[in-house]
């Protein structure tokens, strides 16, 4: 599959953005941070920043843009909808949770309830945003069950690696969430590794004989293409320069994405200086955003649709 | 709305005939000529005089070498959208843009509502739908909706496009709901099938197999000798018998 930019950076931003948000609003319901409106703003803004970025982002992948609005409506059938409509529905208890951290409660009770809500609401919407891959059929490298899960825990990984830079830069108490992000961190590794294997060895059950119900007669090979310059399907769909370097690109994007910033939550457990402390989880957040940029590429890079079948013959 | 419909009045599509397709492109020319002025419109090319022509059709054709040997042969493959019974295109829509009509199976897209986000050419398996890059939406067969219906066409024309134009028969258009329909006998009798049927989209349009290979290895039928003409020896034969020799000098 063709790897758009815009959606790229939309997946990606918005995980940080809701996995960050999920660890500031845990944090706000369990106490694990002190209630400075400043780490608030600074904080829920910086979530509330990366979210909006991703959902402006997806736009730009629409030929239509000006129709955006008109996404939220299917939400009875397409998980596309249902991104939209959870991501907006989100806004409602970061607000309410933001208004209270940062100017205080309009209403008793406002912090704590926000910061409850802001947790499922976060986690469905990414949840949903991998549901637009991992409902797709026609796309094996998608059509996974580990598609969605893997989208929520990178998630919470690369919010993890920002909130302890957030808590380095206030230079409040890191250690519980540095163990936290060292956890979705390994977690991740550990999913991506099992999806990784998956898709290697899922068997390529469409071919261009079922494809063309020509299989009766034997092999199926392409004599003439239908046109003379890709089209849009092929220029979509039938995306090759990946594969090529997908081993290779599967370590560096493990290594950005993981490994160091696992050292670096590692060394931020010690009792370092603050500017170090910084410094660490500076290189850890660049890291993690390197890394995942990488993975969210190959992602889509490395997708195979079954309509290939019909331009080059053989399985997919 | 994107929710499918229970059930459909009438399951209109086209029967292709794989035996009888030679692959001219008339069906694809003549989809093109009519959808680029009809519900369609514009129905856009890019850079057409440059180095990468490219543009949107709604239908492309293929063509495929199957089998070895012997028993080896050329199929032309053409392939549109199969407005299919339970299609994901359809499901994926966010905006409701893409609908399957309750009155006749016709799956559409409104270029009104159409955000252009592509979702629905990623979940069709068949590559039906393609995005126009000017005009920012999804485009598909139509199953020309607009001169099936149109009773100022004769009703010989009442086809789509691609039916009308194909010059050997090989496109068949018709009610495939009803088992009594024309095109239903049609699939009945010559074993009609499903691409992908796996899938289990259940596309309506049905595509026909070549039919078998002669015995190659079967004696020639002996060449037709030409019978000389009728000579009764009247003097009218015996002066034609005489012209023709002489004109064949």
């Amino acid at each position: 599959m063709h790897p758009a930019y815009s959606v790229i950076l939309f997946t990606t931003a918005s995980g940080a953005g809701y996995g960050l948000l999920l660890w500031l609003a845990a944090a706000a319901a369990l106490n694990l941070v002190p209630r400075d409106p400043m780490l608030g703003f600074f904080g829920l803004g910086l979530a509330i920043a990366l979210v909006t970025i991703g959902l402006l982002s997806s736009t730009l992948h629409l030929g239509r843009p000006e129709r955006a609005w008109r996404a939220l409506s299917q939400w009875r059938s397409s998980w596309l909808s249902r991104e939209g409509a959870a991501a907006i529905a989100t806004y409602i208890p970061i607000a309410a949770l933001g208004f209270a951290w940062v100017f205080g409660e309009f209403m008793p009770g406002q912090f704590a309830v926000g910061a409850v809500l802001s947790v499922p609401c976060a986690l469905i919407t990414v949840w949903c945003t991998g549901m637009i891959y991992a409902s797709l059929p026609t796309i094996r490298a998608w059509n996974q069950p580990l598609v969605a899960p893997v989208y929520v825990v990178l998630a919470l990984a690369t919010g993890g690696v920002l909130m302890n830079l957030l808590l380095a830069v206030f230079g409040y108490e890191l250690r519980w969430a540095a163990t936290g992000t060292i956890l979705a961190l390994v977690f991740g590794a550990i999913l991506k590794r099992l999806y990784w294997t998956a898709i290697d060895t899922a068997a390529k059950t469409y071919t261009a004989e079922s494809a063309t119900g020509l299989g009766r007669f034997g092999t199926v090979r392409p004599l003439d293409p239908p046109h003379t310059q890709p089209n849009f399907v092929m220029r979509e769909m039938g995306y090759q320069v990946a594969r090529r370097h997908a081993e290779r690109l599967r370590r560096v994007s493990a290594a950005l994405l993981f490994l160091l910033p696992i050292m670096g939550g590692l060394l931020l457990l010690l009792n370092l200086p603050n500017s170090i402390q910084i410094a660490i989880a500076a290189l850890s957040a660049l890291s993690a955003v390197a890394g995942v940029l990488t993975e969210r590429w190959l992602f889509f890079a490395e997708a195979e649709h079954v309509v290939v079948v019909f331009y080059r013959g053989g399985s997919a | 709305m994107t929710s499918l419909p229970e059930t459909t009045a009438k399951k209109l599509g086209l029967v292709i005939d794989l035996d009888t397709c030679v692959g001219c492109q008339a069906c694809a020319t003549s989809c093109k000529e009519w959808n680029a002025g009809g519900y369609s419109a514009p129905l856009t090319d890019q850079d057409a005089h440059g180095s990468d022509p490219h543009g949107t059709w709604l239908n492309r054709v293929h063509s495929y070498e199957v089998g070895d040997g012997a028993e080896s042969r050329t199929v032309h493959f053409p392939r549109s959208c199969l407005h299919c019974e339970t299609p994901a295109c359809v499901t994926v829509c966010p905006t409701g843009a893409s609908y399957k009509r309750a009155s006749d199976g016709i799956v559409l897209v409104n270029p009104d509502t159409c955000i252009g986000c592509k979702l629905c050419s990623w979940a069709c398996p068949y590559g039906a739908r393609e995005y126009d890059y000017d005009d920012g939406v999804m485009k598909k067969c139509t199953l020309c909706v607009d001169r099936i219906y149109n009773e100022s066409f004769a009703p010989e024309d009442r086809v789509p496009a691609c039916v009308r134009a194909c010059p050997t028969g090989a496109r068949h258009f018709g009610d495939l709901g009803d088992p009594d329909s024309a095109v239903s006998q049609l699939v009945s009798e010559r074993g009609g099938f499903d691409l992908l049927p796996e899938m289990e989209f259940k596309p309506v349009n049905k595509y026909l197999p070549p039919r078998p290979r002669r015995d190659q290895t079967a004696q020639p039928a002996p060449r037709a000798v030409e019978q000389p003409a009728t000579n009764s020896g009247s003097l009218a034969d015996r002066f034609f018998a005489w012209a023709d020799k002489t004109l064949a000098r």
